[in-house]
């Protein structure tokens, strides 16, 4: 089989199958194209992962575009990255069709209001752990947690005032503190650089 | 213009949504809301469905939100739109600058804008419980919430302490469903 095809394959098999996206996606990456195919080594792959923390995007589209990127190129990586997306891509268009159209009776609206409150308990849940990680890993926390405070206050202040949440001058905000507090050009200090 | 608003709008999202999933929550709200495509109760509806269908949440989002404003090309758009700055930026990572990323003055920023995205995804999280939590714009709670709430977490806190892993989403989301059927 040719390697452009073999990658769309595997990497659609590999979308089909993970719920949860993000990291729920790093062990079936891990059985598929380090253990079956032999397109990365583990190292490697924790590589990737640093990579696709570091930078934006979803991090299943990060890896299938590197993975595809070196076993086939360009045309690899394509092939890879559409692959991940498109089982997904053609069940939500599906459902886009009548979901909201289900929402209206009343017995899913009923449940539908009670996922609500997981969906809630599930982003909280996601913030503790990266906070949680912060606290345990990172040797800047003490500069750190006031951050994490104080964009929590803003945020809940603005969401209470029912405000327009600046996210992207937050981002570019937040980047330009940490290069002044953390960056020490002279002192190159080596530390763990996953926090 | 539907479509370009679609692809732009999604471009801005692909571009800044550091820390997987739930990181880019909230800038998908901020972004869906500002335009109208979707209100509170169905973004909260949509995160669901995006967590219990397979593949990444961030581009279920995108392809829900872009078939339903535009239908399939809106569909295609909004994904391109979200997949096209993470898939240019680490072919360019890969090609071209593989240390970059190890840079101390990269790392410095990143040091910067990771707490501030773990302070809004915990507000969003907690803001979205509050909402559901209270009836007419925080005057008055919703009991039936509260206490779908505070089981829930109570599950999840006992299931964490006795097996010692995460309750799958999936299954929180089956259990929330079920007692939104049976309480309200």
């Amino acid at each position: 089989m040719s390697p452009i095809i073999d990658l769309f394959l595997t990497f659609a098999k590999v979308g089909a199958f993970t719920f949860g996206g993000g990291y729920a996606m790093i062990s079936l990456l891990d059985h598929a194209c380090v253990e079956q195919k032999g397109w990365l080594s583990s190292d490697e792959l924790m590589d990737v992962t640093v990579i696709a923390e570091s930078t934006p995007g979803p991090i299943a589209i990060n890896c299938a575009t590197y993975t595809g990127y070196k076993v086939a190129g360009m045309a690899g990586a394509i092939s890879a990255t559409v692959g991940i997306i498109l089982p997904s891509f053609l069940l939500l268009f599906f459902i886009s069709r009548f979901f909201e159209g289900i929402l209206a009776v009343p017995f899913v609206a009923k449940a539908f209001r009670g996922i609500r409150i997981a969906v809630a308990i599930l982003i909280v849940q996601a913030a503790v752990k990266m906070i949680g990680n912060l606290c345990k890993k990172s040797p800047h926390r003490k500069l750190q947690l006031p951050i994490v405070g104080l964009f929590f206050l803003l945020t809940v202040g603005l969401n209470m005032a029912g405000a327009h949440i600046p996210t992207i001058p937050f981002i570019l905000g937040s980047g330009l503190v940490g290069f002044f507090l953390f960056h020490r050009p002279n002192r190159k200090r080596k530390e763990e650089s996953r926090l | 213009m539907i479509y370009l608003e679609l692809l732009f709008s999604f471009l801005k999202i692909g571009l800044f949504a550091f820390g997987g999933a739930y990181g880019a929550v909230p800038l998908i709200r901020d972004v869906v809301m500002a335009h109208g495509w979707a209100d509170e109760a169905l973004f909260a509806n949509l995160v669901a469905l995006s967590e219990a269908t397979p593949g990444p949440i961030m581009v279920n989002m995108a392809t829900y939100i872009g078939c339903r404003q535009a239908g399939l090309a809106g569909g295609i758009l909004a994904t391109l739109g979200v997949v096209l700055p993470s898939f240019l930026i680490i072919l360019a990572v890969t090609i071209l600058f593989q240390s970059l990323l190890k840079k101390t003055s990269v790392q410095a920023v990143l040091k910067g804008v990771k707490p501030c995205l773990m302070g809004v995804i915990l507000a969003t999280g907690v803001s979205m419980g509050a909402s559901v939590c209270t009836a007419e714009t925080f005057r008055s709670a919703d009991l039936t919430a509260c206490s779908i709430l505070f089981f829930l977490v109570v599950v999840t806190l006992l299931y964490r302490r006795l097996r010692k892993a995460e309750l799958s989403p999936i299954l929180l989301i089956s259990l929330a469903a079920f007692c939104g059927c049976i309480f309200y």
